[in-house]
């Protein structure tokens, strides 16, 4: 059958086009543009090749150096809050109640945290952990712990992750929920018939059905903490020194504070590129979950 | 393997001090016998489920007791009662082998690994799932998924009675005949007490030996599926079971004489002591009364449609306000819109207020 051809529909393509190329692909161009120069102010820019980008790997330059002790230290981060909050908001969407009011009450009460704008989160816990009027801060060292974020490395670090732990557990504990209710009460009540443990329905059941929204959330919470920026730069600004300098803050350092428009342009470059792989390898895992096994025909 | 007796077990879901009426499940009191092939027949929202799950332990009784083997085991929790149940939709543990589901109740019981593998590999043969045990549940067909659900009831050597929830709902059509006669080949294999819950009366009656017919929270009657057809103790049944349904009319009913919109029909027996005040009803199954030419003496009818069903044709029929369905004898020719009934006389049965009287000879 001959297909019809009818070019008209690029016409309605076409404005979609235009905002993507303005918004995304024409500054993404010019990010490569800079990537390639160095520039002294005053708009002059000289060549550089991909100089930045060799300096960017090699751990012996101070560009390198910054990039990639703020790369692993992002990633130790990312590592630290997906071990706290996903075990954590298993466990608290399988303590929440399945039914009644009090699923609306707990509802409200765990989308708090996810409604606040990331910076207020962030002033929230700065004045929350100051230790001469915040109320963590000012309780902490009253018991004779001393607790500084300011001048403590640890607990900068500590600080910033209780932060994301707080602001974030309950998008994994929602998720999680979410995957629970799906699951019928058949599933349950052959399980107690089966004589399985609250482990074994855990194993067997819950964890399974869950694996899907575990995926995403893990998937969610990856990239978010990878790409912080906002919260430990108003509680920390990134230090004590350079502590709790995760890599977008380095870049915003690189780019506004230094006005070093070409290293900063080769870094983005490379965060994008990292971002852009780990999205693919999750969504091809995600993808391919449920379908390595081949379908088998009836067993009558 | 056990007797079970309920006694006086009542349910309901809004709490012990709710109205009676409202009950999900009013007081029943029967007995299960060991080994028994039964059928729960109720249309939704009857109970059946119910009174299914109060037998499991998935909900607790609201009042009454259950007893295995005479021993009261109302307290107990579903793990300890030593009971199988098959739901609607098939449960199967997505992460497990086929083998590893079928072993799954033994192993969560602390069963030895030898005899765990000695009864997987039973069942499996039992059921034909042998080539598939090492393969992962997930993905086969829904009657495969059922069969391992059915697999895990009946790998447990002590189960006092299996207890289907309409387990064929999600089957295709021809393969619930194999599945049930599957069913009732294990049922004489194994001596286990079944017990089958449905709406589909076709089910109930050619699965089980005796059909326990339920409506509005109550048992209306059990028995054989012959007794059901030919003597149903409660309009209910009488409407329920059978393809077409009892016609169940209005009358007057003087010994052994009925009348039906000022027509006399001969009762087999006499009904001298009705119910003051009740409303009575003659119950007759289609089967029973006849179409035939219209004639003096016999009851008129205006034909309004013929049912071919193949073997046999029915014809619905009006009698005054009364709709009756009527057998249209094998070669018989419909003369007009008019004809005359012809009932036979011994499956005329008499309802007070729904219930069957038994008339004195």
């Amino acid at each position: 059958m001959d297909k019809i051809v009818n070019q008209k529909a690029w016409f309605l393509v076409l404005p979609v086009f235009l905002v993507v190329a303005f918004s995304a692909i024409l500054p993404l161009m010019t990010v490569v543009n800079y990537s390639m120069q160095d520039t002294f102010g005053n708009n002059q820019f000289f060549w550089n090749g991909v100089g930045w980008f060799k300096e960017l790997l090699d751990p012996t330059t101070d560009l390198g150096g910054r990039f990639l002790a703020s790369l692993w230290r992002n990633l130790f981060f990312s590592a630290v809050i997906l071990a706290i909050e996903v075990p954590l908001g298993i466990v608290v969407a399988l303590s929440m109640p399945r039914e009644g009011w009090t699923v609306a009450a707990c509802l409200v009460i765990l989308a708090l945290p996810l409604l606040i704008p990331w910076n207020v989160v962030g002033t929230i816990w700065q004045i929350f952990g100051r230790p001469d009027i915040g109320l963590l801060g000012y309780a902490l060292n009253s018991i004779g712990l001393h607790y500084n974020y300011v001048s403590n490395d640890l607990d900068a670090w500590a600080t910033v992750i209780v932060m994301d732990v707080w602001h974030w557990t309950s998008l994994v504990a929602l998720l999680c929920y979410a995957g629970l209710k799906s699951i019928p009460d058949a599933y349950y009540q052959a399980a107690q018939i089966d004589g399985a443990s609250r482990w074994a329905v855990f194993t067997a059941i819950q964890l399974p059905k869950m694996n899907r929204v575990l995926l995403i959330a893990v998937l969610l919470r990856f990239m978010d903490s990878f790409m912080i920026y906002t919260e430990p730069f108003v509680v920390t600004g990134g230090g004590p020194g350079n502590s709790t300098t995760f890599v977008s803050i380095e870049l915003v350092k690189i780019a506004l504070g230094q006005f070093d428009l070409g290293k900063a342009a080769a870094l983005s470059l490379v965060y994008n590129l990292i971002i852009i792989i780990v999205c693919w390898v999750f969504y091809t895992v995600m993808t391919n979950a449920g379908v390595e096994r081949r379908p088998s025909k009836g067993v009558a | 393997m056990a007797r079970i007796d309920l006694a006086d077990l009542a349910h309901s879901y809004s709490g012990n001090a709710a109205d009676p009426e409202s009950f999900a499940l009013k007081p029943i009191s029967m007995t299960w016998r060991q080994g028994g092939a039964y059928a729960l027949l109720g249309p939704s929202g009857c109970g059946k489920t119910t009174l299914l799950n109060l037998i499991s332990g998935i909900v607790t009784p609201s009042r009454g007791k259950i007893l295995f083997d005479g021993v009261d085991i109302t307290p107990l929790s579903t793990q300890k009662r030593n009971i199988a149940q098959v739901f609607q939709f098939p449960v199967i543990y997505d992460t497990m082998t086929v083998g590893q589901n079928l072993a799954f109740p033994l192993k969560n019981r602390g069963v030895p690994k030898s005899e765990i593998d000695a009864r997987v590999a039973e069942i499996a043969r039992l059921l034909d799932l042998t080539p598939y045990l090492s393969r992962k549940a997930t993905r086969l067909t829904a009657d495969a998924k059922q069969k391992i659900s059915l697999g895990r009831g009946l790998v447990r050597s002590n189960v006092a009675a299996i207890l289907f929830d309409e387990p064929l709902t999600v089957i295709d059509p021809e393969l619930k005949w194999q599945l049930r006669s599957k069913l009732k080949a294990l049922h004489r294999a194994l001596d286990l007490t079944m017990i089958y819950v449905t709406h589909d009366q076709t089910e109930a009656l050619t699965f089980a030996d005796t059909v326990v017919v339920m409506h509005d929270g109550r048992v209306v009657q059990s028995g054989t599926p012959a007794e059901l057809f030919d003597k149903p103790a409660h309009t209910f049944v009488g409407y329920f079971i059978g393809s077409p349904g009892m016609n169940i009319v209005p009358a007057e009913v003087r010994g052994r004489e009925a009348r039906i919109s000022g027509h006399t029909i001969a009762l087999n027996r006499s009904y001298d002591r009705l119910p003051a005040g009740a409303k009575i009803e003659v119950g007759v199954r289609p089967e029973f009364v006849d179409v035939a030419p219209p004639a003096p003496g016999l009851l008129s009818a205006n034909i309004e449609r013929i049912d071919d069903l193949g073997r046999v044709r029915f014809a619905r029929v009006r009698v005054g306000d009364a709709k009756f369905a009527a057998r249209v004898p094998p070669g018989f020719s419909i003369p007009g819109e008019l004809a005359g009934l012809i009932f036979d006389p011994s499956h005329v049965h008499i309802y007070a207020d729904s219930r069957l009287i038994e008339g004195s000879a």
